[in-house]
């Protein structure tokens, strides 16, 4: 089963999902592999990246790994009754329409077992809040790249306050002109320097939650 | 001509942003700044008038986003042509002749790596707009902002194939060091791989304020023999009374000239937040540098 993890790690989809294939045949029970093997294969992508072992190419190439091996094992996951993780609904804020930073994100995300809602580029307030209502989000994920568009990030914490669901989700944000300070100010939950660190933050404040 | 007549007589300044400067002309934020060159050309003259005005010697296009793969986000994909030749015509009639015009190329927005476009659609995108701005008489080429290696390769082979020079600049923003690009690569590699691909220059734009721009401007000096182009942002904006401000000042941006010119920059302007003002305090600055040389 360190094929598995080892697979995800390298970024080699086909060898993770033959991998995985493999271990379920053998009667490897299906949410410790998730647990045991392919989270902590992403929490290693995650570590180098951000020892800069790794960069957004490797990282990109283990959360493909991650994703073929969990659509396999997904199916049996359920079956098996296991919760589902928390969710996330995440786009770029209204104005932008650069989703590579948000894309990286979402994909990192999937690979540490969140459950991701991604709503796309340029997307308006009122569509982040119906989609925390629908879907009773746990985490909001707010990406921009212009500067000129950063602002629309306060714009959509204001309608989710007005809206009354503020307080049910935690408000992440990120891109490239965008700060703590910047996330201080606009009254963001926390900011993520990086995908690696935004699972991170991810999981932190669920955990609190 | 040849990159190295102009940098003949020592540093050239080049021009500083222009999505900032057409925001202050009533640009919408998340509008197509590039669009103006059809709609509002009048403004977008304006701009490149007022870099010419403050002493830039190289003045680049409105048309950075004009590759079709990237204004099919705006729902402008068929007018990437036009804008083109619009943006050319524009920066050409303010040069009149006087000063040198870079088409801007930047990046797709859309990542290879994932499958979001392929080589062969980006290829032509860039093709389609080298072709356009030679056509609107660019005196050379400037594929900016770049992140992957092999995307500037691409947008570099379409860019070469009009015979213009061509400058490739990257954005180096990330890594604890903040010196390498997103997708991770170095100065040294950024250098190395894309002289041999064929280009005229190598650069930095972007990203980080001037600070961080000197130790990297010296290592692409040491990587290549080939002109350093530098043009970095006017620092990082913060919200200040509910408006977004640049920090930086045009006197605090113009002391790192001499820096830069030390480490070996062939090519100096600025990039994001950058202003008129920013380009003229650095004019002074090279102009303070060249006479002390003279003295």
């Amino acid at each position: 089963m360190s094929e598995l993890h080892d697979a995800i790690l390298e970024g080699d989809a086909k060898a993770a999902v033959v991998a995985a294939e493999q271990a379920l045949q053998a009667g490897a029970d299906p949410l410790d592999l998730v647990q045991s093997h392919m989270v902590p294969a992403m929490d290693e992508v995650g570590r180098r990246f951000e020892c800069e072992e790794y960069f957004v190419p490797e990282l990109l190439l283990a959360a493909r790994a991650m994703k073929g091996a969990l659509a396999l094992i997904r199916p049996r996951l359920a079956a098996g009754g296991a919760e589902p993780s928390a969710r996330v609904v995440i786009g770029t804020v209204k104005g932008d329409l650069h989703d590579i930073g948000k894309n990286i994100v979402a994909s990192m995300l999937e690979g540490g077992g969140f459950e991701v809602i991604d709503l796309g580029a340029d997307v308006p307030p009122e569509k982040f809040v119906a989609a925390v209502k629908e879907k009773s989000a746990d985490l909001v994920c707010l990406s921009a790249l212009l500067t000129v568009t950063m602002l629309s990030m306060k714009t959509t914490i204001e309608a989710l306050r007005a809206a009354g669901v503020r307080e049910q989700v935690k408000v992440l944000v990120g891109g490239a002109p965008v700060t703590q300070h910047f996330a201080d100010q606009i009254g963001a939950d926390g900011y993520g320097e990086n995908a690696a660190a935004a699972v991170r933050l991810a999981r932190r404040l669920v955990a609190a939650a | 001509m040849r990159l190295e007549e102009w940098i003949r007589n020592g540093p050239v300044l080049a021009d500083g942003a222009w999505g900032t400067e057409l925001q202050r002309r009533g640009l919408e934020p998340g509008a197509c700044p590039d669009q103006w060159n059809l709609i509002r050309s009048e403004a977008v003259a304006e701009v490149a008038r007022s870099y010419v005005k403050a002493g830039s010697r190289v003045i680049l296009t409105n048309t950075f986003r004009a590759n079709a793969i990237a204004l099919t986000g705006y729902g402008l994909g068929a007018e990437a042509a036009a804008m083109n030749r619009a943006g050319a015509a524009i920066s050409r009639e303010a040069a009149a002749g006087h000063v040198l015009v870079a088409g801007s190329i930047g990046p797709t927005g859309k990542m290879l790596l994932l499958g979001e476009t392929t080589e062969q659609e980006a290829l032509r995108a860039f093709a389609q707009q080298a072709q356009a701005l030679a056509e609107g008489g660019v005196d050379a080429l400037l594929v900016e902002t770049m992140s992957d290696l092999a995307e500037a390769k691409l947008a570099l082979a379409a860019a070469r194939q009009t015979g213009l020079p061509v400058i490739v600049s990257f954005v180096f923003d990330s890594g604890k060091e903040k010196d390498r690009t997103m997708m991770g690569v170095t100065p040294e590699q950024a250098a190395r791989e894309i002289v041999e691909a064929g280009a005229d220059a190598v650069g930095a734009n972007c990203g980080l304020g001037i600070a961080g721009y000197v130790p990297i401007c010296r290592r692409l000096r040491q990587a290549t023999p080939l002109p350093v182009w530098i043009k970095p942002n006017a620092g990082l904006p913060e919200l200040v009374g509910g408006e977004l401000v640049y920090r930086t000042t045009p006197a605090e941006f113009a002391a790192f000239v001499p820096a830069l010119v030390e480490a070996g920059a062939t090519f100096i302007g600025g990039c994001c937040g950058t202003t008129p003002d920013f380009i003229r305090a650095a004019s002074q600055a090279l102009a303070a540098i060249s006479s002390k040389a003279g003295a």
